[in-house]
């Protein structure tokens, strides 16, 4: 295919994707170390934003509650690293246990000695948990807002439990994992972040082609006809608990990758990464980017979040509002997100009422909505 | 022993009532999810503050034992106006989609916290004085200036007039009450009045006097407001509009108007709630984050749209988390099984209380998923 030929949609992607991946081969040599490493941060963001965007862009879930998942990844990754690095420490097990006068690792930290085991582990484990919240919820046919207020109070329910358990996992102190020891080096040296920076770039872009091939095909019809009409996605005969389920397990699974990365690179992972505004934050990177597009959650986990740390470096009291007032505009005015509109309609509307660009005459029926569209929201 | 661990649920569970109540009525008449309930709780119990202070200026110094009252009002007015602002700029765009709408009042509610942090309340209780002018001066004319043509320009007067009364009522307060003139984002205290501190013997046990002025507060909002609904015309078009919205706007309900009441008789419940929240501890930017998800459990265990769900919700959440928190189950029957004994030793924390008490309402809606009192009716959806 020729690239003339393309859909605008299409142009525009792709357009897109060769900026971001010329970036990212940039960055490191443009870079100074820190801002490397927050680039790095942010294109972990990213992985939990393509997870939201399945859910809630996709199938209609707007799920409050992916700090949870995000911070299991981060717990399993950092107990593993603790784990491996504690040789010196008295009975073989991380210092902080000795804290509080534990002596042997609790049992289910036992598994966590393997790599490999912990590698899935990083990804499986908040993959199940989504799966077993998610499926008692679905089941009894909560949703919409009721959903988002229930992940929202398992959220909070996560965060009081491991913000309380000092003696199982450090409770409210967290796991550090900078001074740790990975391939003989300490995990917060220059040349291990490097690496792990390229392994959240591929990551990344692996975690996009997976679900763009979810969101593919009769699998993705489904969820969007979850979104759209989910009593008729039932008459007709599929079971949306099913669908719903797992699309909330993947997401899961896709926080629990990111939420590991994310750990890594910032040094620690502790209840903070649980708090109810963290969670709905990636909701907005997702709405600003716009929704359902799954590179608009990149590109909005990763803009958002640098212009949090720009701004929040400059005027450290403004960042509330302008964030608060982001929620309000693109809800308000920018409802299918920055990527939305500038795939849709929304550059050329723009010419037109700028005058560049002649109006192109329809039939009026063409305009009127669709009538499925009034129901989509209800 | 009972007694006291029953008063302590009770006192737990009206804080959680008249926060949810608001809620509860917002929820159930628009199907709004107001994240920025919390906030207006928070204003509510900043209103308390600043009229304390207010209060002991030497004007006012010996009406000093009456603030928590007056405050009551001023806090009822103060949410109830902000909420009608928000209700009449960004809510009403975004009916029928409840999930946008969750998110604009989160970034509303972000927006007030960082208000309170770096405006000087001072200025603050100006702003909100000129929006109360503004919102309501248009409507003390008679009904032939409103109708004619230039009550535009009547309009725009009163704002011009209520932006002067604001900034002037600011700077007079900012310059007679130091500690308003500086923006903080430190927790504040409200100090309750002689006649509040201490506590009464009932029974043989000792009540903090504040916990019961809590629960008389639930009291009398609980039965304002049913009788506000059950008795009053507005009421009844609320109720009328709650139960079909299409049909009563047919019927010559003007349902644009029952929703900016609903919303403000909600918002400004919040505040009450506020006042309430000021009494039990210290007052900050985030006091009403800690309460807003206990607020969304009591709406989805009661039911939407019945008051009567939102009571035994709320009281049976605080009943719970009283019995589970302290673990008062344990001193109720001392010789319990090791293994259960050890379980409730476990979950015998404020914070692990509130793991319980999730995991409970989790099992609970899988038997009831449309909470205690479910509406009645045939729907497609249910």
């Amino acid at each position: 295919m020729e690239f003339k030929n393309l859909t605008l949609s299409k142009k525009t992607t792709f357009v897109i994707w060769v900026l971001i991946i010329a970036f990212i081969i940039a960055a490191p040599s443009i870079l100074p170390v820190f801002r490397l490493n927050l680039l790095g941060r942010y294109l972990s963001l990213a992985i939990v934003a393509l997870g939201v965007d399945l859910i809630w862009g996709f199938t209609g879930l707007l799920s409050l509650g992916q700090g949870i998942f995000f911070a299991l990844g981060g717990y399993c990754a950092a107990m593993y690293l603790q784990i491996t690095s504690s040789s010196e420490f008295p009975n073989n097990i991380p210092e902080f246990f000795g804290l509080y006068g534990v002596d042997n690792l609790p049992f289910f930290w036992e598994p966590f000695r393997s790599p490999i085991f912990s590698l899935f582990a990083i990804w499986v484990i908040p993959a199940l948990v989504a799966g077993i919240l998610g499926f008692l919820v679905f089941r009894n046919r909560i949703k919409g807002v009721y959903f988002s207020i229930l992940t929202q109070a398992a959220l909070l329910v996560f965060f009081n439990f491991f913000n309380g358990q000092q003696k199982l996992i450090n409770g409210t102190n967290g796991l550090k994992t900078d001074v740790t020891q990975l391939f003989g080096q300490m995990v917060g040296s220059e040349s291990i972040q490097r690496m792990f920076f390229w392994i959240t770039a591929l990551l990344v872009i692996a975690a996009w082609f997976f679900s763009k091939w979810v969101v593919k095909g009769r699998f993705g019809n489904i969820l969007i006809g979850i979104r759209d009409d989910e009593p008729r996605v039932r008459f007709t005969g599929y079971n949306p608990v099913l669908f719903k389920t797992i699309i909330f397990s993947i997401a899961g699974g896709l926080a629990g990758i990111s939420g590991a990365l994310y750990t890594v690179q910032s040094g620690i992972v502790s209840p903070q990464f649980m708090t109810v505004p963290f969670s709905i934050e990636m909701v907005i990177w997702v709405a600003v980017g716009g929704r359902g597009t799954l590179l608009g959650a990149i590109l909005g986990a990763v803009l958002i979040n640098y212009a949090k740390s720009l701004v929040s470096e400059a005027l450290p009291a403004s960042w509330m509002f302008i964030q608060g007032g982001l929620f309000i505009l693109v809800v308000t005015a920018l409802p299918e997100g920055v990527l939305g509109w500038l795939q849709g309609e929304g550059p050329r509307n723009l010419l037109q009422k700028l005058g560049l660009k002649r109006k192109i005459e329809t039939y009026p029926s063409l305009e009127i909505k669709n009538e499925t569209e009034g129901l989509k929201n209800e | 022993m009972l007694l006291d661990s029953l008063f302590n649920g009770v006192a737990i569970g009206s804080v959680l009532l008249v926060a949810a109540l608001g809620l509860a009525i917002v929820f159930g008449l628009m199907g709004v999810i107001n994240l920025a309930h919390g906030e207006l709780m928070m204003l509510g119990a900043y209103t308390t503050y600043v009229t304390q202070l207010i209060f002991k200026l030497p004007l006012l110094k010996p009406y000093y034992n009456a603030y928590v009252i007056v405050s009551i009002f001023f806090a009822f007015i103060v949410s109830g106006v902000v909420g009608i602002l928000l209700e009449k700029t960004v809510i009403r765009k975004l009916y029928g989609s409840p999930l946008e709408t969750l998110l604009a009042t989160w970034g509303v509610s972000l927006i007030l916290q960082q208000f309170v942090r770096s405006v000087p309340l001072a200025y603050g209780t100006g702003l909100v004085l000129s929006l109360i002018i503004g919102l309501f001066l248009p409507s003390v004319f008679s009904s032939k200036v409103k109708e004619s043509i230039n009550f535009k320009y009547v309009k725009f007067s009163s704002w011009i007039f209520a932006a002067l009364a604001g900034v002037l009522s600011g700077n007079l307060i900012s310059s007679s009450v130091s500690k308003l003139s500086r923006a903080s984002a430190r927790n504040v205290d409200v100090t309750a009045p002689a006649w509040m501190r201490g506590q009464v013997e009932i029974l043989g046990t000792a009540f903090p006097k504040t916990r019961l002025m809590i629960i008389i507060i639930t009291l009398i909002s609980v039965i304002a407001i049913t009788l506000f609904l059950n008795q009053s015309a507005w009421g009844m078009r609320i109720r009328a509009v709650t139960q079909n919205r299409e049909m009563s706007d047919c019927l010559g309900i003007s349902t644009e108007k029952v929703d900016v009441l609903t919303f403000g008789i909600g918002s400004g419940l919040a505040g009450v709630a506020g006042v309430a929240v000021s009494l039990l501890g210290s007052v900050g930017p985030n006091v009403g984050g800690n309460y807003i998800v206990g607020c969304f459990m009591v709406v989805v265990l009661g039911g939407v749209g019945n008051l009567l769900g939102t009571i035994f919700a709320s009281f049976g959440i605080g009943i719970m988390t009283d019995l589970i928190g302290a673990g008062r189950l344990l001193s109720i029957w001392p010789d319990m099984p090791l293994p259960l004994s050890n379980t409730i030793n476990f979950f015998a924390t404020t914070s692990m209380a509130r793991v319980m008490i999730f995991a409970l309402i989790v099992i609970f809606l899988q038997f009831k998923p449309t909470g205690l009192f479910p509406q009645k009716g045939r729907m497609v959806e249910s």
